[in-house]
């Protein structure tokens, strides 16, 4: 009889897995780090981990498509001489032409404005073309100042100062060569095909004192008309809304890790900021103690996908969200019918990042002019619109059932949790207890 | 002539005078007094008024201004004349951090001393400052030429792009990519024009050095990591 040694199966390494090996092997080969666009893709405590419990005896229903369910929501009533009303709290996120195609921006302006919402520029300036195709646009005051003039500040709707974003927040950005068009080199006072550094701090202010008098500035130069955003990356909150409130902000935009960028280090993406449902509470909790909820709005960014989702950030006492990815996915990234291509540049539809290197083949996140003619802006900016009504219709679903007839009326009270991180976070019972991490049982 | 008292007229009166005038408007000269360091004077000028401001300003005198013609009689905070885009600002005294910073046109004088980062980000401004200049100054300049007939400060030009830098005294150092370069013949005569611009006659160009880019940090490379 011989006797044979089991063999011991090949295990691999938690720490060491698959992804951190070939990232090892990559930046060996290349000596440079990971750029890429988008936002976090670790799975993080999320929307998913919260659910609405709905009408009950205590709580009656209002009726689907019968009983109103109001959706509007007016940005700026604190300073503002004109703040702006839209008929949907889900308006678009800054993304800058020169990130996306002239073909892409127009098609963010024609869906927004048929779902009545907002759209926002970038870091790059204000085409004609965004202007013209966007009835509400938002202008962002960057770090940068690419392309900021004061005929575009005064032919905006509002102004967001930009503080930082949840991809990268304490980080600026880089538009590489590639993509610096002559038209984005133009736009930007910089020669063709060389990087483009995005400043991370502006150049003529910093803390919130210095704020307060950059936004008395703004108002003077537009006449004290346009309401006046600040968007921060979710890293300190309760401290950063604290502070936009008391320079004078008429609207606070905060963005969670799970925003999007352009182009950043994968490092900085995925080790910096905080999850969205992270920053909602302590950001609502700010306005509260300041006497401000309602009065200053609060605009919640960050993996935004769904009407529910929207319903949540509203719920934890959000005035109105922002998208970005998902907009982009609805006028056609990522769609699989170019999986070929994906392909060809080694990843596939789904996964497509590289948005830094211009080659996106479904001509979004490009200056290429072959690449950027295959988006059609009429029909991109349709889908867009689709799916910002579904999102809409979905909430107002979701409010119904809660028995609101606004969706500002949502409230924490509304909600529970499914996981005790998310019960930490969002500060609403576990499902089935009446207790959430940190609230005293006594 | 209209003046505006700022000791007893709120700002708003002032900068709303100076907006959107009607073409053929009758007054284009104004003037400020007692501006006792008020912050956003004359700001958001869009048509080539005068404005003569007496005493000294606080934050972003005269910025955006797009066309006018600023000279304020005492010292400037931080970040006048930001975001020029056309007009001339001019400085009789000091002026604070970030002046200039980002203006895409125009001219800015400043007679005495300008402090850190005095063009930073300039996209196509002309800045002559009289006396010396702080650290970081025309950090990450695109475009423009800065002028200094005294001394600079550390980190000159630091990740600098397309602007010009004239400097007559010393500089203190150098910052990221940015060298000293040949003075030819057109630079000598922009440097005439813009001294004459700013009222300076008892200066030659032949007595600066002239500052720029290297453009080794124009495409991002990894073994440049350790210039940073």
């Amino acid at each position: 009889m011989s006797y044979h040694n089991p063999l011991t199966p090949p295990r691999k390494s938690a720490t060491f897995d698959d992804a951190t090996l070939a990232e090892i092997r990559r930046a060996a080969a290349t000596g440079i780090y990971d750029i890429r666009g988008a936002g976090t893709k670790r799975k993080v405590p999320h929307f998913d981990d919260l659910l609405f419990l709905g009408a009950s005896i205590s709580r009656y229903p209002l009726e689907g498509y019968r009983e109103k369910c109001d959706t509007t929501v007016t940005l700026g009533t604190r300073f503002a001489k004109k703040p702006i009303t839209l008929k949907t709290p889900i308006t678009i996120a800054g993304m800058s032409f020169g990130a996306l195609s002239g073909n892409a921006k127009e098609a963010l302006g024609r869906g927004a404005t048929l779902a009545g919402t907002s759209t926002t520029t970038g870091d790059g300036g204000m085409t004609d073309e965004e202007r013209g195709h966007s009835q509400t646009l938002v202008y962002q005051y960057l770090p940068s100042r690419y392309g900021m003039n004061p005929v575009d500040l005064r032919r905006a709707d509002a102004i967001e100062v930009v503080v930082g974003q949840g991809a990268k927040p304490g980080g600026g950005g880089m538009l590489l060569g590639q993509k610096i068009s002559d038209r984005v080199a133009n736009m930007r006072n910089l020669p063709k095909g060389i990087d483009q550094r995005s400043a991370c701090r502006h150049p003529d202010w910093t803390g919130p004192d210095d704020l307060e008098i950059k936004i008395l500035e703004l108002r003077e130069i537009t006449d004290w008309e346009k309401p006046i955003y600040v968007k921060v990356g979710g890293a300190r909150p309760y401290y950063d809304t604290a502070l936009a409130v008391k320079a004078g902000a008429d609207v606070v935009v905060l963005d969670g890790m799970q925003g999007g960028t352009a182009a950043t280090q994968d490092v900085f993406i995925e080790n910096v900021g905080m999850p969205t449902l992270a920053c909602i509470r302590p950001a609502v909790q700010a306005l509260q103690d300041l006497g401000m909820h309602r009065k200053v709005q609060l605009i919640i960014s960050g993996g935004v996908r769904s009407g529910a989702d929207v319903a949540k950030a509203m719920a934890l006492g959000a005035d109105a969200v922002a998208i970005g990815t998902a907009a982009l996915v609805a006028i056609g990234d990522n769609d699989p019918k170019w999986e070929d291509e994906y392909r060809k540049l080694g990843t596939t539809a789904g996964a497509y990042d590289d948005w830094h290197e211009g080659k996106d083949p479904a001509g979004i996140t490009t200056q290429d002019p072959e690449l950027a003619a295959r988006l059609d802006p009429v029909l991109a900016g349709r889908r867009l619109a689709n799916y910002l009504k579904v999102m809409t219709l979905e909430a107002q679903t979701i409010a119904r059932a809660c028995g609101k007839n606004h969706l500002h009326n949502l409230e924490p009270e509304d909600l529970c949790a499914l996981t005790m991180e998310a019960a930490a976070m969002a500060q609403v019972p576990l499902a089935g207890t009446s207790w959430y991490p940190g609230k005293s049982g006594f | 002539m209209p003046t505006f008292d700022l000791s007893n007229t709120p700002l708003r009166e002032l900068n709303s005078a100076l907006h959107g005038l009607a073409a053929g408007a009758n007054d284009t000269e104004f003037e400020v007094i007692n501006p006792r360091g008020s912050h956003a004077v004359a700001v958001g000028i869009d048509s080539p008024v005068k404005v003569a401001v007496h005493g000294s300003v606080g934050y972003y005198c005269a910025g955006m201004n797009d066309g006018g013609t600023v000279t304020v009689h005492g010292s400037a905070g931080p970040g006048v004349a930001e975001n020029m885009m056309s007009g001339a600002v001019f400085i009789d005294g000091d002026a604070s951090q970030y002046a200039g910073a980002t203006g895409r046109g125009g001219l800015l004088v400043i007679k005495g001393n300008a402090a850190s980062r005095c063009g930073i980000s300039m996209k196509g401004i002309d800045i002559v400052v009289h006396g010396s200049i702080g650290h970081m100054s025309a950090f990450m300049g695109q475009s423009g030429h800065l002028v200094v007939l005294g001394d600079a400060g550390d980190a000159l030009g630091d990740s600098i792009y397309e602007a010009k830098l004239f400097v007559r005294g010393a500089v203190k150092s150098l910052g990221s990519d940015c060298i000293e370069k040949e003075m030819r013949p057109e630079h000598l005569e922009k440097l005439a024009e813009l001294l004459a611009k700013a009222g300076v006659t008892d200066v030659k160009p032949e007595e600066f050095k002239r500052y720029g880019s290297a453009r080794k940090l124009y495409n991002f490379n990894i073994d440049n990591a350790d210039a940073y």
